[in-house]
């Protein structure tokens, strides 16, 4: 290939690169303003939009619409459906970086035994505990048992002297199995008409979504996701073995246990406020990387920006299904994502 | 490229306290620009000694030292910078293309967040891709190329790290005929310092300039091929009766094995 050819072949990936961030970008705003207009109450999508212009900036447009729609389009409608684009997001870059680090296409935030000890401390909060620190008690108690199972995991890791990448996926499916067991317990002990709030808590859901909670998963979906960014080459090279990234000069056994807690920093974040939302960490980089490539540089933002998109319409299909009532986001998404591995188990074969 | 100066002093590993020691003490000097061999049979010790050549394994007792200075004492991407490694991992299917794969060289020249010098990390995987004869493989993805291409792209990748010092872990296995002399006749033509660990001892005599030969973690020797890989050496190592018979028509020495009886 001559040197304008290998010029021209790399400007035109770039330009499908940014044409693919233009198309995403665009797809996330309309999914956006589809999932808040969608619902029990319809609300036309020119309205969604002009609550928002008044509530940036009050007085732009005549108000047209009703107090109550108002209520319901921004109280209700719009934290959720930002809630879901955080969690999505914060999901799949956790499963993409997790995949690059343990070298295992399936793993996912539940790896960690973080979503198991998130679901601990939300039904310890929920069934025991009493909301000793008022509404904020079940995030906060399940983003403990998150930190707290990831603990285990690295205790037990180091214990084991597991530092490979299967032995500490072996480690936190252990710990996971250990946890879960616990939290169950926790339901089998607990007041049985208590135990559907937790049902749903367990399912997830986005339908505790309000606008003072935002700022925390924001903060640490930015700040983390920033990092792992910083860190796309590290990752790739962890994607060719152990000892290859060693040679590369990259510390192995502290980046990957590095990249295990940011992971399950973000996670238990997310799980806190959503509940355990399965799948979305498995399935959305797949996706990614046969649109963008494996390149995490691209595979990062690229989940973020799908995994958004992913957990809005599921979110969209969970209130509408069985509407009025709102069916836990966690089916969906379990239902999507396995008929989506089927998929591609077929595709592979071929 | 120019070459570094390995030196090894009193090195031995063992995975930790009270466990087998696995290489026993061993000691030798090779100078910038030649290439080292080797051999032994398996489990003798010589993926471990390449482990603690390429600052894997962290030395029990001894050091290694690349052009006078001890690779522990030193940032491991200070390291990397001057010696990087092709080894027999495969990497898994993460849709990296052999482009990608071969750009993972210049990590260690690199600060996080790209850095400044991209045209210049460019030249030199283009280099290194057309030094393999990878170019028109550059953006196929790993998982759809032959055993011998990945070996290629692994080789490409390393010399895109620019190294002075290259390791190569039995870089002939898996290959056919023909691609395990193009992989010799590299090894035998980069201006580089070479360790590297081979099966076949016929291959090693025809492109080491000195050969170590290992059995169970010791160190038997040291030295050019013909002084070393002696017929009671060989069959003292590999527990086979060894024959240095001679080639006819290209008048070649070349060793042959028997099970001994």
């Amino acid at each position: 290939m001559s040197d304008m050819a290998a010029q021209s072949s790399r400007t035109s990936r770039l330009r499908r690169g940014k044409l693919l961030a233009l198309s995403g970008g665009v797809a996330l705003v309309i999914s956006l303003s589809i999932a808040i207009s969608v619902g029990a109450v319809p609300v036309p999508t020119g309205t969604v939009w002009g609550i928002l212009a008044n509530k940036l900036m009050p007085g732009t447009l005549e108000q047209t619409w009703s107090q109550g729609r108002e209520a319901i389009v921004w109280d209700i409608r719009f934290p959720r459906a930002l809630l879901a684009i955080l969690v999505g997001a914060g999901l799949a870059i956790v499963g993409a970086a997790l995949q690059a680090v343990t070298r295992n296409p399936l793993a996912d935030p539940h790896l960690l035994g973080i979503s198991s000890g998130g679901a601990f401390g939300a039904i310890f909060a929920l069934l025991h505990s009493g909301l000793f620190l008022g509404l904020l008690t079940v995030p906060i108690l399940a983003f403990c048992g998150s930190l707290l199972a990831t603990l285990i995991v690295l205790g037990v890791s180091r214990l084991a002297d597991a530092s490979s990448a299967d032995r500490l996926v072996l480690a936190g499916v252990a710990v996971s199995f250990i946890i879960m067991a616990g939290a169950n317990a926790l339901i089998f002990l607990g007041e049985p008409h208590a135990s559907h709030t937790v049902v749903f808590w367990m399912l997830g859901g986005l339908g505790l979504a309000q606008w003072n909670h935002l700022i925390y998963p924001l903060i640490v979906l930015i700040l983390c996701g920033l990092w792992l960014l910083s860190r796309s080459r590290q990752l790739n090279a962890m994607t060719v073995g152990d000892e290859t990234a060693a040679t590369l000069g990259i510390p192995v056994a502290r980046f990957r246990l590095t990249v295990f807690v940011v992971g399950a920093l973000i996670t238990g974040v997310m799980v806190a406020f959503s509940g355990i939302i399965g799948f979305v960490g498995l399935m959305v980089p797949h996706v990614v990387r046969m649109l963008v490539g494996g390149d995490y540089l691209r595979v990062l933002p690229g989940s973020a920006l799908v995994g958004a998109i992913f957990l809005l319409w599921a979110d969209i299909a969970a209130r509408t299904v069985m509407r009025p009532e709102d069916m836990p986001i966690g089916i969906v998404t379990g239902l999507v994502g396995g008929v989506f591995f089927v998929w591609l188990l077929g595709r592979r074969k071929a | 490229m120019s070459s570094a100066a390995l030196s090894v002093q009193g090195l031995s590993w063992s995975p930790g306290r009270g466990r087998a020691t696995l290489l026993h003490e061993t000691s030798f000097d090779l100078a910038a620009g030649r290439v080292l061999g080797i051999v032994g049979p398996n489990g003798a010790g010589k993926t471990t000694l390449l482990r603690l050549l390429y600052r894997f394994h962290r030395p029990t007792s001894g050091q290694v030292l690349v052009d006078g200075e001890d690779i522990w004492q030193l940032p491991a991407r200070r390291v990397a910078q001057t010696v990087a490694a092709v080894l027999q991992e495969q990497p898994s299917d993460f849709a990296l293309t052999v482009g990608e794969i071969v750009s993972l060289g210049r990590t260690p020249h690199r600060t996080n967040f790209g850095g400044t010098n991209g045209a210049h990390d460019r030249d030199i995987v283009e280099r290194a891709l057309a030094q393999l004869d990878l170019h028109g493989l550059a953006h196929r993805h790993l998982g759809t190329l032959s055993g011998g291409e990945r070996q290629r792209v692994m080789v490409a990748r390393a010399l895109a790290q620019e190294p002075r010092l290259l390791i190569l872990d039995e870089p002939t296995n898996h290959l056919d005929i023909r691609h395990q002399l193009e992989i010799l006749e590299l090894i035998r033509t980069l201006p580089l310092t070479i360790v590297t660990s081979l099966h076949d001892l016929n291959l090693a005599s025809g492109v080491c300039d000195d050969i170590l030969p290992l059995k169970n973690g010791q160190t038997i020797g040291f030295g050019p091929p013909d002084q070393v890989l002696t017929e009671q050496a060989v069959t003292g190592a590999f527990q086979v009766e060894a024959r240095r018979e001679r080639l006819e028509p290209s008048s070649t020495d070349h060793l042959t094995f028997h099970l001994q009886t």
